[in-house]
C-alpha cells in the first residue's frame, strides 16, 4: 500500500511565501522507501521558502523522532531525525547534559539543524550545529542509505550540512551533547548606548561567558543608533527546584494582529521601553534556558503578530572589518524606508564549517524582522542584499525568502563545489525545493 | 512498584504514544509488532528517555501458533504481566473488499489473530495473575456501512469477544476494555477524504493509559463518539440503505 499523502498550503515559519504541496508523513522507517527523492521538511521552522515545494511532494520528518542511543559517558546521542531540539534539552539538562549548539528556537528538528547547519549563542567559540555532529545518516535521492562522516563520504557530508535538505533525507544524527554545570543560566546584562559601544562589547575577547548575543533597538536613530543590551551567560548550578525546557507555550496569539499595532511608532516606543527594562538588569542573576535561549517560544504561533501578510526575517553576516560600517548603512536603510521591526539581533561568529552553503563565517551578523508589505519590502530588502554583496558578507539561506540567483552566487562562492556534488547525488534533480528554483542553485553559472 | 505492561501492535502511533504514558510513570514494557526492529527501535527509545524497562519482540497475527510462546516471552523478560494492550489493526487498502483472499486477510488480521493472542494472555492471567486486557476496537465495528464492512465485521467480532471475555474473567478479578476510537490522526486517516473531528495520537495515548486504569467495559475515544455511534445505530435501514456512509 502506497503511503498516503495530504494536499496542504504550507509556508516557512515567516509565512511568506506559501505553496500546496503534497505531504508525507511516514510513521515507520520502512515507509521511508516511499519517500525517495522528495524534499524533506521538519518542523516548518526555516522562515523562507527552504521546505517548499510548489505543486509537488515534501516529506514530513516529524513521526520519525526517537532516540536511537545514548552514551552516558561521552554524551554521544544517536537518534533518529525528526527528534526535535527542545525534546533533547527537556530529557537531558537533568542528567547534566544540553545542546551543543542551539538555536534561538527549541522548535527545530535535528535534521533541520543538520541541513541549516544552525548556530547559536555560542558561535564565536563553538562554530555551528555540524561541528558536534560525528554521522548522520542519508537517504539519497538514488534510495540508497549512507553513513556520512568527515571520514567516510565526506564530500555528500560537506554538501548535506548546510545543503538545505538538497542532497538527500536525513534519516538519523549523531550528535555529541556538552556537558553543563547545571540547569540553570548565569546571565548578565550591559548596556550599550550605541553601534560603537556595542561592537567594543561583542568584540571583547576576554569575556567568559561562552553565550554572547545583544539585542539591538533598530528603530533608533540619530545619536541613539545601535542602541542595544548584550546579554551574556552560562550554565550554572542553582537551587531547586531546577528548571525544566518546556515544551508548552504560556502564551498564544490568538490570531493574526491588525496592521496598525505595528505602526513605526507604537514599535519604537515599545523598543524603547524594552531597552530600559533589559539594560536596568546590570547585576547577573539565575534565570532559566527556555527565558535564555528560546524567549520567544513562550509565545505560540508569535509569527502571527506580523499579520496575514507574513514577514521577511533578514538576517547576514558581514566580514570582521567591513561589519561596523555596514551594520550601520543597513540600520539607515531600514530606518529610512520606515520599515518597523521588533527587536533585532547582533552578534559576532566565529569560523565557518566546511558545509558548503554553510551561512556563517568570521565576522558580525545582523538578524531582524521586516513586516511583509509586498514590492515596498522587496526593494528594501534587495538594497540591502547589495550592501551586503558589496562587503563581501552573505544573507542565511535558511530565513531568506527574497535572494536573486545573481546575489547569491556572489554571496556563496562554494556554490559551484556543491553543485558539483549534487550532480552526482541526484542526476535528475528530483529534489527541488522554492529556495533552490528561486536562487537557480541547480543551474551552471 | 512499576507494572509490567505488553503492547502489541506497539508500532501504532496511539501504541507508541500509550507506550511513552506508560513509560514516562515508571512502567515496565514489552513492545512487540510485526516489524521487529520497529519495535527494537521503539524499545530504545523509551530506554533512553525514560530511563526505564523496555524489552521487545515480533507478533504476527496471522501466526496463531506463535502466540503463547510470545505470551510467555513477555511474561518472563517482566516478570509477569499486569497489563495487556492490544493496538492490533489494519484497515488494508479496501476494507470493503468482496476479494476472498483480502476479506479473510482482514478478519485474520483484525479478529482472528487478536482473539487468539488475547485468549493466550487470558490464560495466562487466569493462571499467573493480571490486572487489566485492553483490546483497541473501532467505531466501524458498531454498525456494518458500505465503505469498510470488513473491517468492521472483524472490529465488531472483536468487541463481542471482548464483552465475552469480560464476563467470563470476572471472577478472576481481570478487568476487560473494549477501546473504540473515531478519527485519529495516523497514517490510517491521514489524507482521507471525509476525516473530522480528529485527535492526536498523544491525546488517545493517554486515554488508553487512563483506561487501563480504571474503566471497564467499553470506552469510547473521545467521548463524544459515544453520541455518534448511537445516532448512527438508530437510523433505519430504509434510509441507511440510501446513504453513502
Amino acid at each position: 500500500m502506497p503511503l498516503p499523502s495530504l494536499e496542504q498550503d504550507l509556508s516557512g515559519w515567516g509565512r511568506f511565501p506559501t505553496a500546496r504541496c503534497r505531504v508525507l508523513r511516514p510513521e515507520r522507517d520502512r515507509e521511508l522507501a516511499d519517500c525517495v527523492g522528495v524534499l524533506p521538511r521538519g518542523m516548518g521552522r526555516s522562515y523562507g521558502d527552504a521546505a517548499l515545494n510548489k505543486d509537488g511532494g515534501v516529506v514530513s520528518t516529524q513521526r520519525l523522532d526517537r532516540m536511537l542511543a545514548f552514551d552516558a559517558n561521552t554524551g554521544l546521542l544517536e537518534a533518529e531525525a525528526g527528534l526535535s531540539l527542545g525534546v533533547i534539552a527537556q530529557t537531558f539538562l537533568p542528567r547534566g547534559w544540553f545542546l551543543p549548539v542551539t538555536p534561538g528556537t527549541k522548535f527545530v528538528s535535528l535534521g533541520g539543524a543538520v541541513a541549516g547547519d544552525v548556530h547559536g549563542k555560542n558561535h564565536h567559540l563553538e562554530g555551528s550545529f555540524s561541528r558536534h555532529v560525528e554521522a548522520f545518516e542519508l537517504l539519497c535521492p538514488n534510495g540508497d542509505r549512507i553513513s556520512c562522516s568527515r571520514q567516510s563520504y565526506s564530500d555528500v557530508f560537506e554538501a548535506t550540512v548546510g545543503g538545505m535538505g538538497l542532497t538527500g533525507l536525513i534519516t538519523n544524527v549523531r550528535l555529541r551533547l556538552r556537558k553543563v554545570a547545571g540547569p540553570w543560566m548565569y546571565v548578565r546584562h550591559k548596556s550599550a548606548s550605541d553601534l560603537d559601544q556595542i561592537f567594543q562589547l561583542l568584540s571583547d575577547r576576554a569575556a567568559p561567558e561562552p553565550y554572547s548575543v545583544a539585542w539591538i533597538d533598530c528603530l533608533a536613530r540619530g545619536r541613539h543608533l545601535g542602541r542595544s543590551v548584550l546579554m551574556v551567560g552560562d550554565h550554572a548550578d542553582g537551587p531547586v527546584p531546577a528548571p525544566r525546557v518546556t515544551l508548552k507555550s504560556q502564551l498564544r496569539a490568538p490570531m493574526d494582529l491588525p496592521g496598525w499595532v505595528l505602526h513605526p511608532s507604537l514599535l519604537r516606543a515599545f523598543n524603547a521601553a524594552f531597552h530600559r527594562y533589559q539594560a536596568r538588569k546590570t547585576l547577573p542573576f539565575l534565570t532559566s534556558p527556555d527565558a535564555f535561549f528560546y524567549p520567544l517560544d513562550g509565545i505560540r504561533n508569535w509569527n502571527r503578530l506580523y499579520g496575514r501578510q507574513g514577514f521577511v526575517q533578514y538576517q547576514c553576516v558581514l566580514p570582521e572589518k567591513e561589519a561596523f560600517a555596514g551594520v550601520q548603512v543597513l540600520l539607515e536603510l531600514i530606518s529610512a524606508a520606515g520599515a518597523a521591526s521588533f527587536l533585532a539581533v547582533l552578534k559576532r561568529l566565529g569560523e565557518g564549517s566546511e558545509g558548503l552553503l554553510s551561512f556563517c563565517m568570521p565576522g558580525f551578523t545582523l538578524a531582524l524582522d521586516i513586516p511583509f508589505k509586498g514590492k515596498e519590502t522587496l526593494a528594501l530588502v534587495q538594497s540591502m542584499d547589495l550592501e551586503v554583496v558589496r562587503r563581501g558578507g552573505r544573507v542565511n539561506l535558511c530565513k531568506d525568502a527574497c535572494l536573486s540567483p545573481e546575489t547569491f552566487r556572489a554571496m556563496y562562492p562554494r556554490a559551484a563545489a556543491w553543485r558539483d556534488i549534487k550532480r552526482r547525488l541526484d542526476p535528475d534533480g528530483l529534489i527541488q525545493s522554492g529556495l533552490s528554483r528561486r536562487i537557480h542553485l541547480l543551474e551552471e553559472d | 512498584m512499576p507494572r509490567a505492561v505488553l503492547i502489541l501492535g506497539a508500532t501504532s502511533p496511539m501504541a507508541r504514544a500509550a507506550a511513552y504514558a506508560f513509560a514516562a510513570r515508571g512502567d515496565w514494557l514489552f513492545l512487540a509488532s510485526r516489524d521487529e526492529s520497529e519495535c527494537q527501535k521503539l524499545a530504545q527509545d523509551l530506554l533512553i528517555r525514560f530511563q526505564t524497562k523496555a524489552f521487545w519482540g515480533r507478533f504476527d497475527a496471522h501466526q496463531t501458533e506463535s502466540h503463547v510462546e510470545l505470551i510467555d516471552n513477555a511474561a518472563a523478560a517482566l516478570g509477569g504481566l499486569d497489563y495487556a494492550l492490544f493496538v492490533v489493526g489494519d484497515l488494508g487498502s479496501e476494507p470493503n473488499s468482496l476479494e476472498p483472499l483480502e476479506t479473510a486477510r482482514l478478519i485474520q488480521t483484525n479478529f482472528l489473530g487478536v482473539a487468539s493472542v488475547i485468549g493466550a494472555c487470558a490464560t495466562f492471567m487466569g493462571n499467573h495473575g493480571g490486572s487489566v486486557i485492553l483490546g483497541v476496537g473501532s467505531v466501524a465495528g458498531d454498525r456494518g456501512r458500505q465503505s469498510n464492512f470488513v473491517y468492521g465485521a472483524a472490529k465488531g467480532g472483536l468487541a463481542l469477544y471482548l464483552q465475552g471475555l469480560q464476563n467470563f474473567l470476572h471472577p478472576k478479578g481481570i478487568r476487560v476494555v473494549a477501546f473504540k476510537p473515531g478519527f485519529v490522526d495516523t497514517g490510517m486517516t491521514y489524507g482521507k477524504p471525509g476525516v473530522f473531528l480528529v485527535a492526536t495520537p498523544e491525546q488517545a495515548g493517554k486515554s488508553l493509559v487512563r483506561a487501563m486504569d480504571n474503566a471497564s467495559g467499553v470506552v469510547y475515544f473521545p467521548w463524544f463518539w459515544w453520541l455518534i455511534m448511537r445516532v448512527i445505530q438508530l437510523i433505519p435501514d430504509v434510509i441507511f440503505k440510501r446513504l453513502k456512509l
